[in-house]
């Protein structure tokens, strides 16, 4: 049985650059192709102007893209009708990095985690409503969950509005829940309890997706790595390998640039410069102008994305 | 505390913030000294105190707040009793610069680089246009920015080089300390790392003595000599980063390493529970108690001090890590 929940295929998402006349496109999204199993949770890791966020927006039916397919449990996200677009969006959950960024400040806990239920109709009774509120503030450990509920968001600490957020998304039942950058916006010493209750959801059957330019916390949270470089995937595998044993030198750089919290270990920067603009993508392998492995061929010649091992991928030429 | 050799040295400060609720300690009773050449990391969370302290350091703090206690002495000039035209002219920038958080904001976006050299150094000194270009010039090749951006607008560099640009400028009049506030938060994890290797070869080069102040303990592991720990406006421990990141004493510090994932690790990382406290209402004793795993009676009742445990490593704690009980007192 095809265990799949999501199948991206060849993904394309440009950004029509403003302006009169203006014909040019941000590639923020080129030739993406990716599979999601169900209980194996994904981190999509790279740094600003990647393509991330665009790329979990596309997942979830917020952008259109140019060309390629993103497939839900079999169905294109971008040709749902009626009852499919409501029940696609119920099972897929976004959760973003500041998710009460522009609350109104009378908001309540209860109406915020309730807010989906309401809209999609999902519970009947008020005793139904309750009882999905309050066992997923239970389940995100904020207790007693009446107590909670009547609290305002902006009475809340940052861990808890997060908690909040994915108490919010977890009412709905989803089976899959993208999350950009869950956590860094919080304190340090905060971070380890939302990813703890993540995870023990992921144990629950739920799959995640999480999008972040932090690889040390997304090694310890999800099965497998994608790594994107200027709207392209670069390097694919399980998360213990792509860490030990980085192919490519995209993600050498990035691992190497990751400080660990011991005074013996400098962080080294590889890559020179700073990431190209998405409007005009470098020739060849994208990566080219900050590689310091680069020659001829990168130049000209733009490496596809290929299997090393089982699981394995990486787009360089000489990897 | 002051060591002869120390070009900075913070004696008890204190800071109150009032509040529509009530006054906010926000920095209470925070000593410590800086050496030549040496680097000083601050580390803490939001509202710890870190950023109270440094604009209290050079006297920069927002109306609403007051220098309570204590003094700061910058090569044995007194901060605090210092003039308003002492302040600008001789101290701030000559002897003590500040690259504020989000410096890369700190950049008028319509006025070109060059103009902003210009205008910051003639408020501090009385050096002639034609040198600061020139010094300008050199430093910018020094920090890795090509000097033709000098005629560049903010908006027309990235994250990285504004972050380059406001360490240049901050060099710009040989200042002894230099004070930097989170300088590598808003910057993507390669470009932290460039700037960190910057940082580094300066010291190497200038001698350059600073505090860097950063919510991350693995950042401060990079470019520290010495780290001082914040929590709830006071230094909870303080030590060499070999002696603190090795055998961290305070049960704080201790959580907070236990808080970092670390990727050479095959363990996952934990957390602290709980929340710092309301510092309006801050109950008697260690500000920490309610979230340590180790709190015994004596520290609902007394604020531990920061004493010496050997080595220079100082901790604020009646247990310390669970180790030894200090006498109730």
């Amino acid at each position: 049985m095809d265990n799949k929940v999501y199948d991206v295929k060849d993904l394309t998402v440009y950004f029509k650059v403003k302006g009169r006349g203006s014909k040019l496109f941000v590639h923020a999204v080129d030739g993406v192709s990716l599979s999601v199993e169900r209980g194996v949770s994904v981190g999509i890791v790279g740094e600003s102007g990647s393509g991330k966020t665009t790329l979990g927006k596309t997942l979830v039916g917020l952008i259109k893209p140019k060309s390629g397919e993103v497939l839900f449990e079999g169905r294109n996200v971008f040709k749902l009708r009626g009852a499919e677009t409501a029940e696609f969006r119920r099972k897929v959950q976004m959760i973003y990095q500041d998710p009460f960024d522009a609350i109104d400040p009378l908001f309540s806990v209860y109406d915020a985690v309730a807010e989906g239920l309401r809209a999609l109709k999902i519970t009947g009774s008020r005793e139904e409503m309750d009882q999905a509120v309050y066992g997923a503030l239970q389940t995100v450990r904020l207790t007693p969950p009446e107590e909670y509920a009547k609290r305002r968001i902006t009475s809340l600490s940052g861990g808890q509005r997060q908690r909040v957020a994915v108490a919010r998304s977890l009412a709905m039942e989803p089976e899959v829940l993208i999350l950009d950058e869950p956590v860094s916006m919080l304190d340090a010493s905060v971070r380890g309890e939302i990813i703890k209750i993540m995870a023990d959801l992921k144990t629950r059957g739920k799959t995640f997706l999480m999008i972040t330019h932090d690889v040390a916390t997304v090694k310890f949270f999800a099965e497998s790595i994608a790594v994107m470089y200027l709207g392209k995937i670069v390097e694919l595998g399980s998360s213990e390998d792509v860490v030990a044993h980085p192919l490519h030198p995209y993600t050498q750089a990035l691992i190497a640039a990751v400080p660990v919290p011991d005074p013996e270990v400098k962080v080294k920067s590889l890559a020179k410069g700073e990431i190209p603009s998405a409007i005009f993508p470098p020739s060849g392998c994208r990566f080219h102008p900050r590689c310091p492995l680069a020659q001829e061929i990168c130049k000209t010649e733009e490496p596809a994305l290929r299997a090393v091992a089982k699981n394995r991928y990486v787009a360089c030429h000489f990897a | 505390m002051s060591g002869l050799d120390s070009v900075l040295s913070v004696e008890h400060l204190g800071v109150t913030f009032e509040t529509p609720r009530g006054p906010l300690p926000a920095v209470n009773d925070v000593s410590f000294t800086l050496s030549g050449g040496e680097t000083l990391g601050i580390v803490g969370e939001s509202g710890a105190g870190k950023t109270t302290l440094a604009t209290a350091i050079l006297k920069l703090l927002p109306p609403n707040a007051k220098i309570v206690s204590g003094r700061v002495v910058v090569e044995g000039v007194d901060m605090m009793s210092a003039d308003p035209d002492t302040l600008n002219k001789k101290l701030r920038w000559n002897k003590i610069a500040y690259v504020p958080q989000a410096s890369q904001n700190a950049l008028d976006p319509l006025y070109k680089i060059d103009d902003q050299f210009v205008e910051t150094v003639q408020a501090h000194s009385d050096m002639s246009k034609k040198e600061i270009l020139a010094r300008a010039s050199e430093l910018l090749l020094q920090v890795g920015v090509d000097p033709v951006k000098l005629s560049s607008y903010p908006w027309q560099l990235s994250g990285g080089q504004k972050q380059r640009v406001m360490i240049a400028l901050s060099l710009i009049l040989n200042p002894s300390v230099i004070i930097m506030d989170e300088p590598t938060t808003a910057l993507d994890t390669i470009i932290q790392a460039q700037i960190l290797e910057l940082l580094r070869q300066l010291r190497e080069f200038q001698r350059m003595s600073s505090i860097f102040i950063s919510h991350d303990i693995s950042v401060i592991a990079n470019v520290a000599d010495r780290i001082a720990v914040m929590y709830a406006g006071k230094i909870v421990e303080l030590g060499t980063v070999k002696e603190v990141f090795s055998d961290p004493l305070h049960p704080y510090t201790q959580g907070l390493l236990k808080s970092v994932p670390d990727m050479r690790r095959s363990e996952s990382f934990g957390y602290i529970a709980g929340l710092p406290p309301d510092l309006v209402n801050l109950p008697p004793g260690c500000s920490f108690r309610e979230r340590c795993p180790v709190a015994v009676e004596i520290c609902s009742s007394i604020t531990p001090p920061l004493e010496n445990y050997g080595r220079n490593h100082f901790a604020a704690c009646h247990v310390v890590g669970g180790r030894r009980v200090r006498g109730e007192a």
